[in-house]
């Protein structure tokens, strides 16, 4: 179960971030941001590699004592990244890629919709209800 | 009392509040019940109101006759319009306003009052207000009064306040709404707004007062409203239609005003009852909708683009953010496009919400697209997936069916009917030969039945990658594989199909066409060969006995040498390639079991072979018959270098570049596997192998099969050469003892083995017994 989730465009700017709110949401915050250090890093180190050649799930991109972060490019250089708690008992990487899978595809479900821009923040129910049904049910 | 001059709509106005109040029809009206809730609706405070009741004199009489009923009446207006209470006032005031009853009804005078300042209102407020008069007196009239359609008898629920209050209530709404709307008038089509809304009107002013029954009619049912809201949607403000209705319905007869508020409060009741729906999209709203839709998009089939329905549905002045809810409502397939269903969804919410509605979180379950709708429905899921193939590979249901309504929203779509259907049924599948033709039988069987791709069971193949693609190949395969049993070929075809696939799924990883691969790896050589699986169950004994039997000229049964026993097979990939050469000379199948056999023992016992010697004696001739045997493969030919110099053309061939040798063994000549010096052999038909490492399977069981069916079409042929025939079918006979007896020898030495190791197994169980025993 996530603790954070993120959607940031291509442009390294959020479209969508969302916290458990119990927690101190600036700290997340700031993780994410740096986290896209890492996924540039990634995504930058295949080279010349084609798009389709690389991987869009990235894996772990890097723990902390407290929390994990998960990062997933589309074609499209959006980004989605992942905060998970490390006290949760590890997640396998399976279901950390069926959550990016699920975020993917609700991602495109918005991008569907002629009324939005990309570049806007998201503002789908749906897209929130799927992101709430990842994140830790801690309220 | 004082004397009391009323105007002709006041006198209309208290006579129709006296009578409504004067329910026991005494002509005086008690001061509690009716009156006194009336005069709570006026929303004066008390003390107000006992000085009204003490200035008419009600408190003198005990009880409001209808004089005092009316100087309480105009005491109430002018109380309301803020003049202090003055007996004096009473006749002195002039253009009071009607006293205002808040409970309903007189809001929506007041309303109306402010609306329509013209002469109007005085209709309106006598079309209106006679309802409770008009109500109390069908309720003595018979029903005979009632003429207008729809209205079926008298009022069952007079008394209670609520249905002359809800009709109230939702007019207000309404003209509300048509004054809005009629500040916003929006490019459209003028001409068949009016149509509709003319339309839709007449039925409704014709079975009553123009507004009175359409309020009726709205109260209770959310259509109304939104009728009304959408014709002004876009264009042509219907209040132009509107008011030219009211003086109509105005001059209308009271006869019918009366009428017409039974038929309201039955209309309310009808429609309270109905309720339940309130999303029903009613059949003139649709008919609209679809007119609507023609003009986007003159096909009822086809779709309407994402950017044309953003156009439209800005028109509608609603905020991006709800359009854009209303669109993830409605869009059901997720594709980008809309059909005339999801239209017509997605314009009654926009209608809805213009009303004041609530958007829903889901869609209802009226609105939601269904197959049957008016045209072709068959052909309405056929270009969804199509179209939402094309613009998101994975996420499209092209069965719009009501039963999954929250499903089809997340998940993928696939695209054909056979892909569909095929993953309808995952199934597990391992990639053995057998189990898929077993599951490419199934699959196509399956094929026919296109029910429901439904989504969920769609949504599976993307999550679990490579079952999916499994299925998919495996459904690609059955399209491929006409006769299912040509195994190498359907073989080779799995790697093909399911690479393709890969690339037609939205893969998230990229990991996945290598996890394919990895997947549906050949399999191990010395596994029965698929191409053979028919073969594979020949044993072994019939294979030997069409191996003597492969002399004579029909030896076509015996085209497929049987697999090689799986024992010796592991040992020796290589031992084939060498007793290709020992067992070569123009054997047929024998040659394909002996193989085996050979490998174990061949490395050593080549060298015993007698036919050994013969080869040499033949090299002379490897050099003509060498070309020969290097073209294709001739039967006669073939047989005749095989005979003569086979075993030279396999020297021969080893002295040869080894593409050359390959050549011939690709071309699968009997002559190939002739019985040079075994090293040689090996070590050419090593390259043989190396230069054909593609075929993964059993490439030696197949160049020795091959070549051994190559060569057996063309014993026919050497008949006619009788004593070189016999010579070769000696020798073929006795290579085929000789391997024969070197199988058997090692099948003895294995069962010695077995037998050594049972002995030795006994002997622990017996020293092992005793303890148990104790």
């Amino acid at each position: 179960m996530a603790v954070c989730v993120a959607v940031i465009a291509k442009e390294n700017y959020p479209l969508y971030i969302r916290s458990v709110p119990t927690q101190n949401e600036l700290k997340f915050h700031y993780t994410v941001h740096t986290s896209l250090d890492v996924v540039e890093e990634k995504v930058s180190a295949v080279g010349k590699a084609l798009a389709d050649q690389r991987e869009l799930y990235l894996g772990l991109l890097y723990p902390t004592e407290d929390y994990k972060v998960y990062g997933y490019v589309t074609n499209s250089k959006v980004k989605f990244v992942i905060v998970v708690d490390s006290s949760n008992t590890s997640l396998r990487d399976n279901e950390i890629r069926s959550m990016f899978r699920k975020l993917h595809n609700s991602f495109t479900d918005v991008m569907c919709n002629p009324f939005y821009n990309p570049g806007d923040a998201i503002q789908s129910r749906a897209f929130d209800s799927v992101v709430s049904g990842m994140m830790v049910q801690a309220c | 009392m004082e004397s009391l001059t009323l105007s002709d709509v006041e006198q209309k106005y208290y006579s129709d509040l006296f009578v409504y109040c004067d329910t026991d029809n005494t002509k005086k009206v008690a001061s509690s019940g009716k009156v006194v809730e009336l005069f709570r609706a006026a929303q004066l405070p008390s003390e107000v109101l006992l000085q009204i009741t003490e200035l008419c004199g009600a408190t003198r009489l005990g009880h409001f006759g209808r004089s005092q009923f009316y100087i309480a009446l105009k005491l109430i207006a002018i109380a309301q319009s803020g003049l202090p209470l003055r007996v004096e006032s009473l006749n002195s005031v002039k253009d009071l306003p009607l006293p205002r009853f808040v409970v309903g009804k007189n809001e929506q005078e007041a309303k109306h009052a402010a609306m329509y300042p013209d002469s109007e209102n005085q209709g309106l407020y006598s079309g209106i207000f006679p309802r409770p008069p008009g109500r109390v007196q069908t309720k003595k009239a018979s029903a005979h009064e009632v003429i207008q359609p729809g209205v079926s008898s008298a009022d069952p629920q007079p008394d209670s306040t609520s249905p002359v209050v809800s009709p109230h209530h939702s007019p207000p709404t309404s003209p509300h709404a048509w004054r809005k709307h009629k500040r916003q008038p929006s490019g459209g089509n003028v001409d068949r707004q009016p149509a509709v809304a003319t339309a839709v009107w007449p039925p409704s002013f014709r079975e009553a007062q123009g507004p009175v029954s359409g309020d009726g009619m709205w109260a209770g049912h959310s259509s109304p409203p939104l009728q009304e809201s959408w014709v002004s949607f876009t264009d042509t403000p219907p209040s132009s239609t509107l008011p030219q209705m009211h003086p109509s319905s105005v001059q209308e007869s009271t006869t019918i005003r009366t009428v017409a508020s039974a038929a309201t409060t039955n209309e309310i009741q009808r429609q309270s009852s109905a309720y339940d729906d309130p999303w029903k999209i009613t059949d003139e709203q649709r008919q609209y909708y679809i007119n609507q839709f023609k003009t986007i998009q003159p096909d009822l089939t086809g779709f309407i683009p994402g950017s044309a329905a953003k156009e439209f549905f800005t028109k509608s002045k609603l905020p991006i953010l709800e359009l854009s809810h209303i669109w993830e409502l409605s869009d059901f397939d997720k594709d980008g496009a809309l059909t005339l269903d999801e239209f017509c969804a997605a314009f009654h919410l926009v209608v809805a919400r213009k009303n004041g509605y609530d958007l829903p979180e889901k869609l209802p379950e009226s609105l939601m697209p269904k197959l049957i709708d008016l045209d072709d429905s068959a052909e309405v899921p056929e270009p969804a997936p199509d179209v939402g193939f094309s613009s998101s590979p994975v996420e499209v249901t092209p069965n719009k069916s009501p039963s999954m309504p929250s499903l089809s929203q997340n998940w993928p779509e696939l695209n054909q009917s056979n892909e569909d259907t095929a993953i309808v049924h995952p199934v597990p599948i391992r990639m053995t030969p057998s189990k898929i033709h077993m599951q490419e039988m199934e699959l196509k069987r399956t094929g026919s039945d296109h029910t429901h791709p439904t989504s969920p069971l769609m949504a599976k193949p993307p999550e679990l990658s490579e079952e999916n693609k499994l299925p998919s190949s495996i459904k690609l395969l059955s399209n491929t594989v006409g006769d299912g049993y040509s195994s190498s070929d359907s073989f080779t075809s799995d790697q093909e199909p399911i690479s393709s696939v890969v690339t037609r799924q939205r893969s998230h990883s990229g990991a996945s066409p290598e996890g394919l691969k990895a997947v549906a790896p050949p399999p191990p050589p010395p596994r029965p060969h698929a191409s053979h699986s028919r073969s594979s169950s020949l044993d072994m004994n019939r294979s030997f006995a069409a191996g003597p039997s492969a002399a004579q000229p029909q030896t076509g049964v015996v085209a497929f040498p049987p697999a090689v026993p799986p024992r010796p097979l592991p040992t020796q990939i290589s031992c084939p390639l060498s007793t290709q050469g020992v067992g070569a000379h123009g054997h047929r199948s024998g040659e394909g079991d002996s193989l085996p056999p050979h490998c174990s023992t061949s490395p050593q016992q080549i060298p015993e072979q007698p036919n050994f010697a013969d080869f040499s004696q033949f090299q002379a001739f490897t050099e003509q018959p060498s070309e020969d045997g290097e073209k294709g493969v001739d039967g006669a030919q073939v047989e005749k270098a095989v005979e003569a110099a086979g075993p030279l053309r396999a020297v021969k061939s080893d002295g040869q570049s080894d593409e050359r040798s390959s050549a011939v063994v690709n071309s699968a000549k009997g002559s190939t596997p002739l019985a040079p010096p075994p090293k040689p052999v090996r070590r050419r038909l090593k390259s043989e192998d190396e230069l054909r490492p593609e075929v993964d399977e059993h490439p030696q069981k197949s160049n020795v099969i091959a070549t051994v069916i190559a060569t057996q079409p063309s014993i026919p042929r050497s008949v006619g050469k009788d004593k070189k025939a016999i010579q070769a079918s000696i020798r073929r006979n006795k290579e085929t003892n000789t391997v024969l007896a070197r199988l058997n020898s090692e099948l003895q030495q294995q069962l010695k083995d077995l037998l050594e190791e049972r002995i030795s197994l006994e002997v622990q169980l017996e020293q092992l017994r005793p303890f148990s025993h104790l």
